[in-house]
């Protein structure tokens, strides 16, 4: 029928220019950020409403190590620059600058989550699970959240590093390394966020203390 | 057919596209978003089957005081699946089969803008169907409610409720992913010519309806995380004794909730608004008000949520407030009701089935509506909460608004998609039996409510002097079955009959008209050019000085664009038009990565193995997606 030659049909979606004039791509991520804003502002909610109504320890103030995690916060912010880097490379057509940039950002996002995975443990140790207090469970969804969002990040950026290798990422596929890259500013920029609104807010102590 | 002739980049049998586009097994790998939108319609119906019957042994339990048909327990969960299934399972699917198969013929575009997506929404939604509905084979079906209230919903000891949340859970996945589809669909693929606002109301509802969905379903996802967590892993979100808040629950039901009710009944009044003109003929009466109240009632209602919390206690400021707000949004309702009776106004109507179903849905909401009003009341809802008058307020905006709607379009577009009329007469049959019966079960409800009788209860004593008119409404209950057993009879019935393929039966104003019945796959030989709001309906008739209508010399209904008659001279690639235009292959990976979503789903409430089963296949699903030969 109508599907011949399919294997070199364009998309559909490069028919013709798009009515707004925006690639679809990009309308289309802009928008599911917009949409994933909401998932992160109901949960800051939560964690916020739940400040302070923690009935027994540990409080935030017992467990919250702020020089270690400014640094790995720093660590997650730098990714940003080298995703800047990576977009920029591809855009010039210089796979080979890209492909190193791309596994930056990749490496810095890993370095992230390793202290993310530190952090968790030592707080474990010192008491603080998700079943502890409300204080627990909302702090470790919420930043266990933003960590699956860092971690799925990482594994697009892989899966961009190692399609580079197939001659797959080329100066044309700049639009999907600019696409990660807005998925990955995002990310980043709802970390200033929460490490503003958990972190560095001082937590009236519970009730209990 | 479909002999495929070019192969240019094929990395590996693995990643080989399906060429099939018809056959039973087409189904399962269409990206077709008309085929899609059958899909959608078929397996929304199906639910409204199963979610019909649970009204039924509902109604067969209250017809009589003190009965013991129904134990307690099967009540519980005979309600609550009945609200998941008609509200996530019947009127979501359905208007997204409207909005699936009409959008890209509406704006003149040949799909969506991304066709694979469009496929994995609908699995994933099928999925979410199908898993919340094992359930009931698993252990128990949900049994809190569809509003799944905390602390009830987290300590309740029965799976149910963990399946309600993961089910939810996919459900949302489906419709998040659908929404962003359609919205940039309707942004961005439209036909020349095709502005904002000569877009029809329709597919303005559509889009509006897209972004309450994008802007709404996170919230009941953090809320249904939440619930989740609580039930599966311990944490604390909805327990008081630990500081935690049930009231959040509310908040984040509600906060999406609300807007849902407009996701369900915006639909059904942009296919209102398509209808009455086109049995009116006469444009719609002030087409940029209905537009812009459907946009203001998708703001406003992100900002009414707490008039479901009156009860609840949050204090007079809040009630206060939230009780403007919500007399607010009965203005922009408001206006469009008046726009479509001057619609109707000094038209030259015709009473076919779909402006029946029309002017029913304008009256049975209209009653919805003002009953609506009376709930912002802050007082009179203390009295009505929790009672059958708030069940009557909600049926009459869901059904008598939504279901009523949905059939004014099922009739409307039957010929466009299948090439057949449905019969008149079953047609009439059918509206009248659910007109009655509708009135007969929801009507009584409103004085059995304002008499005290609870919802959610199981029985009742004959001393509290409600017997009666609750056998009215179970009688009523099944008229409406008889009425949905007509429509059945009137489907399969009508395709007996040869198929008319007539374009434009109804001698319609949109451009889904102006192609064949049903349209080919690529929808239009040539993309059209648009040049005025109702632009197929100037293409036949211009107005005389006099402001006469008359037939445009070439134009006439039906005449329009006969894709058969049109077999294009080169080479011998298909014996139908078209040829040269490339649509999206099918593909195996939209069915693969939803498949795993129900696998992770069974693999939480059972053994972990299985999330990881379930993960890895949706994982492989994305990847082959990505890797696949011609990207969408």
């Amino acid at each position: 029928m109508a599907s011949l030659e399919h294997s070199v049909a364009p998309p559909v979606s490069d028919h013709a220019a798009t009515s707004t004039g925006l690639p679809s791509l990009k309308l289309a991520m802009w928008l599911f950020l917009a949409s994933d804003c909401l998932l992160f502002g109901a949960l800051i909610s939560t964690y916020v409403l739940y400040r302070g109504a923690s009935t027994t320890g540990p409080y935030p103030s017992d467990v919250f190590d702020i020089p270690f995690t400014s640094v790995s916060s720093f660590v997650l912010l730098a990714s940003s620059l080298t995703m800047v880097l990576a977009l920029a490379a591809i855009q010039r057509g210089d796979v080979g600058r890209s492909r190193v940039w791309l596994l930056a950002t990749a490496l810095l996002g890993m370095a992230f989550l390793g202290g993310q995975v530190y952090e968790f443990t030592s707080f474990v140790r010192e008491g603080l699970t998700l079943k502890t207090n409300v204080f627990g469970t909302s702090f470790y969804v919420l930043t266990g959240f933003h960590g699956t969002h860092v971690a799925v990040g990482v594994l697009m950026l892989l899966t961009l590093f190692t399609l580079s290798f197939a001659g797959k990422i080329t100066q044309d596929s700049a639009m999907t390394v600019e696409l990660v890259g807005l998925y990955w500013h995002f990310v980043d920029i709802v970390w200033i966020v929460i490490f503003t609104v958990v972190y560095l807010i001082p937590t009236n102590p519970g009730p209990g203390s | 057919m479909a002999s495929v002739s070019v192969q240019a980049e094929r990395p590996g049998g693995l990643l080989q596209r399906p060429h099939a586009t018809t056959g039973f097994w087409s189904w399962f790998t269409t990206v077709d978003h008309k085929k899609i939108g059958i899909l959608y319609g078929i397996t929304a119906f199906g639910f409204f089957l199963i979610g019909g019957s649970e009204a039924l042994l509902i109604r067969v339990q209250l017809a009589r005081p003190d009965q013991t048909f129904l134990e307690p327990a099967v009540y519980n969960e005979l309600f609550t699946m009945h609200g998941i299934t008609m509200v996530f399972l019947v009127v979501m699917p359905l208007s997204a089969a409207f909005f699936n198969y009409l959008l890209p013929l509406m704006i003149g575009a040949r799909d969506v803008v991304f066709p694979r997506l469009n496929a994995f929404s609908y699995w994933a939604f099928l999925f979410a169907g199908l898993f919340i509905y094992s359930s009931w084979f698993l252990g128990g079906a949900p049994n809190g409610g569809w509003f799944g209230y905390a602390p009830n919903s987290v300590t309740d000891p029965s799976i149910g409720m963990t399946f309600y949340a993961i089910g939810l859970l996919i459900a949302g996945i489906a419709s998040t992913v659908s929404a962003v589809n359609l919205a940039v669909t309707v942004l961005n693929m439209r036909a020349p010519g095709m502005t904002l606002f000569r877009m029809p109301v329709f597919v303005w509802m559509g889009l509006v309806v897209q972004l309450l969905l994008a802007f709404s379903l996170p919230v009941i996802t953090i809320g249904l995380v939440e619930l989740l967590f609580d039930r599966l892993f311990g944490t604390h979100f909805f327990d008081v004794a630990a500081g935690g808040s049930p009231v959040l629950w509310q908040h984040l039901f509600w906060l999406f909730g609300h807007p849902e009710v407009y996701i369900l009944v915006l639909p059904a009044m942009g296919i209102v608004s398509e209808i009455l003109p086109v049995f009116a003929r006469k444009p719609l009466f002030g087409y940029q008000f209905v537009v812009f109240s459907g946009i203001a009632i998708g703001f406003i209602g992100f900002g009414v949520w707490a008039h479901h919390m009156f009860a609840v206690g949050l204090g007079p400021v809040a009630n206060t407030a939230f009780a403007v707000s919500t007399m607010i949004i009965a203005i922009p309702t408001g206006v469009k009701i008046f726009n479509w009776l001057g619609t109707l106004w000094n038209g030259d109507l015709r009473f076919a089935t779909p402006m029946l179903f029309s002017i029913g849905f304008i009256a049975m909401f209209v009653i919805g509506g003002l009953s609506g009003v009376t709930h912002a009341v802050v007082p009179s809802d203390y009295q009505q909460t929790d009672t059958y008058y708030i069940v009557a307020h909600f049926h009459y905006v869901l059904f008598g608004g939504a279901i009523f709607g949905l059939f004014a379009g099922i009739y409307f577009w039957w010929p466009k998609v299948f090439g057949r009329m449905l019969s008149e007469t079953w047609g009439r049959v059918n509206f009248w039996l659910m007109l009655i019966g509708f009135n007969m079960t929801f009507g009584p409800m409103h004085i059995l409510g304002l008499q005290g009788m609870p919802r959610r209860i199981q029985s009742y004593p004959a001393s509290l002097g409600l017997s009666f008119w609750n056998m009215v409404s179970s009688i009523g209950a099944f008229v409406i079955a008889i009425s949905v057993l007509v429509f059945l009879i009137n489907a399969v019935t009508s395709f007996r009959k040869p198929k008319q393929m007539e374009a434009d039966p109804w001698d319609a104003r949109t451009l889904e008209w102006s192609t064949s019945s049903p349209p080919p796959e690529y929808n239009f030989e040539e993309i059209p050019v648009v040049h005025s709001l109702d632009d197929l309906w100037h293409r036949k008739y211009a107005e005389t000085e006099g402001g006469r209508v008359v037939p445009v010399a070439a134009g006439g209904s039906g005449e329009m664009a006969s894709v058969g008659d049109h077999v294009g001279g080169d080479g011998g690639a298909g014996h139908e038009g078209g040829h040269a235009i490339h649509m999206p292959s099918p593909s195996y990976f939209p069915l693969i990565a939803a498949a795993g979503f129900p696998i992770a789903g069974y693999g939480l409430i059972f053994g972990v193995p299985a999330v990881v089963v379930g993960l890895v296949i949706t994982l492989a699903g994305f990847f082959g997606w990505a890797l696949e030969p011609s990207a969408e």
